[in-house]
């Protein structure tokens, strides 16, 4: 078996970790909120955010391509500010990956930042920490177990990636061309060795992500206390 | 495909279960023993590897259509092969080569025109003819070659403009249909195959955007 060209799976592998910090970035003050709101819109809200989940690929990818298109104000901006399109681009492909695995990082960290550590933070501010340095030294550490679940889960959710990225990508080398897609053509052209290498190698990935997931929940088992 | 069923079923009194798919996995469908009687592919090869597996009945396959590859834009301004040089024109969809017949025919017109090289960083392949189709009618692609077919299907307000490219620029898309082992005996399935050769077939054939060689 030889080794197949690797450019997709790099390709991949970036598109996976930019995501993922794009969401640690945009998903921790959201889950924050919905862990303290109490909103009448906290439900709504929810919802929409676990819609990925149910929603087939398809379906987010057609709305992707619509929006994106130069002919709405979203894709029209883009192109005035741009010169290009934001269909066929690596920054497309981020836009529509941080949505299809928003909620992998939200509800863990959700559900992280529950509980204890509500308790914890109002400790903290009754010792006269402001509240993000309460957030930073108290939340956060008793949280790590969240944001290593919440990043590994939509790191390895944006790997596997495949029908938004077949809608909104073009197929294009080094840019959209990401390794689901080169997997799903070698099939097609009945390349099988290629297939086989490519597979192997994401399946191997994906497994040590996830292996490394649970090796981290099972050593640090509760939360840190303070 | 809609028209010539009710056509049929209404002549001949026969009634037809259409399935609709890629040519590809179609085949892979009836190489696993899908229940089908009749295959019209988008190609030739795929009927032909069909009768030569012994899967298909050997002299039953035949061009029921010759598919026509235009280049296609919703805007109003008239195409020619200028417009695929235009400053305007960020990207050209086209279904991708190595799945798609109407793909490798764009792949050859632009080969054959000199502009391969030039316009490769333009391009954005589809998966299919239809999501080629899909790109340049939400307007993420600016114009892009489709079949004749597609466009012809859309209501005649929004049909935009077509350029024909040289039908010499490009091998003939010809796609065949063929009797499988499994509907011989079908009276269905040979009436249908007969009825495809019939003039009432073809000028409907001729009217959706193909030839027949």
């Amino acid at each position: 078996m030889s080794l197949p060209d690797l450019s997709a799976l790099w390709l991949t592998g970036r598109l996976a970790l930019v995501t993922t910090l794009v969401l640690l970035i945009i998903g921790t003050p959201l889950a924050w909120w919905l862990s303290q709101t109490r909103s009448r819109f906290k439900p709504a809200i929810e919802a929409l955010i676990a819609l990925p989940l149910v929603l087939p690929p398809t379906v987010l990818g057609f709305y992707l391509l619509i929006a994106m298109s130069p002919n709405s104000p979203i894709g029209a901006f883009w192109m005035q500010a741009t010169g290009d399109t934001l269909s066929f681009s690596f920054t497309g492909l981020v836009v529509g990956s941080v949505i299809y695995s928003f909620p992998f990082m939200i509800q863990p960290l959700q559900s992280a930042f529950e509980g204890p550590v509500q308790q914890a933070m109002r400790t903290a501010q009754s010792l006269r920490a402001s509240r993000l340095d309460a957030f930073i030294s108290v939340a956060v550490p008793m949280s790590a177990r969240g944001f290593v679940t919440a990043s590994v889960l939509s790191f390895a959710h944006t790997l596997g990636e495949f029908g938004v990225v077949l809608m909104v990508g073009g197929n294009i080398p080094d840019r959209t061309r990401v390794a689901s897609i080169e997997i799903y053509e070698n099939v097609e052209t009945l390349n099988y060795a290629d297939a086989h290498a490519l597979s192997l190698i994401l399946l191997v990935i994906s497994f040590l992500t996830l292996f490394c997931v649970f090796l981290f929940n099972k050593r640090f088992p509760a939360h840190v206390g303070l | 495909m809609a028209v010539l069923e009710d056509d049929f079923e209404e002549s001949t009194g026969h009634e037809l279960q259409i399935v609709i798919g890629s040519t590809g996995k179609i085949y892979s469908q009836i190489k696993h023993g899908a229940p089908y009687d009749v295959f019209l592919a988008a190609d030739q090869a795929r009927p032909e590897r069909l009768v030569s597996e012994g899967t298909a009945v050997s002299g039953s396959r035949f061009t029921y259509a010759r598919g026509q590859l235009v280049l296609w834009s919703p805007a109003a301004e008239a195409l020619s092969v200028e417009s695929l040089n235009a400053p305007a024109v960020k990207r050209i969809a086209i279904a991708n080569p190595e799945l798609a017949p109407y793909g490798r025919a764009a792949e050859q017109v632009l080969h054959g025109l000199n502009l391969h090289t030039s316009l490769s960083t333009n391009l954005v392949l589809g998966e299919n003819v239809g999501q080629a189709f899909a790109f340049i009618s939400t307007g993420n692609a600016q114009l892009g070659f489709v079949s004749k077919a597609q466009v012809l299907s859309r209501a005649d307000e929004q049909r935009g403009t077509q350029w024909s490219p040289a039908s010499a620029l490009y091998d003939p898309i010809d796609q065949d249909g063929v009797l499988l082992n499994r509907g011989s005996e079908n009276q269905t399935a040979l009436a249908f195959m007969d009825y495809l050769k019939s003039p009432e077939a073809k000028a409907i054939i001729l009217a959706h955007g193909y030839e027949i060689p």
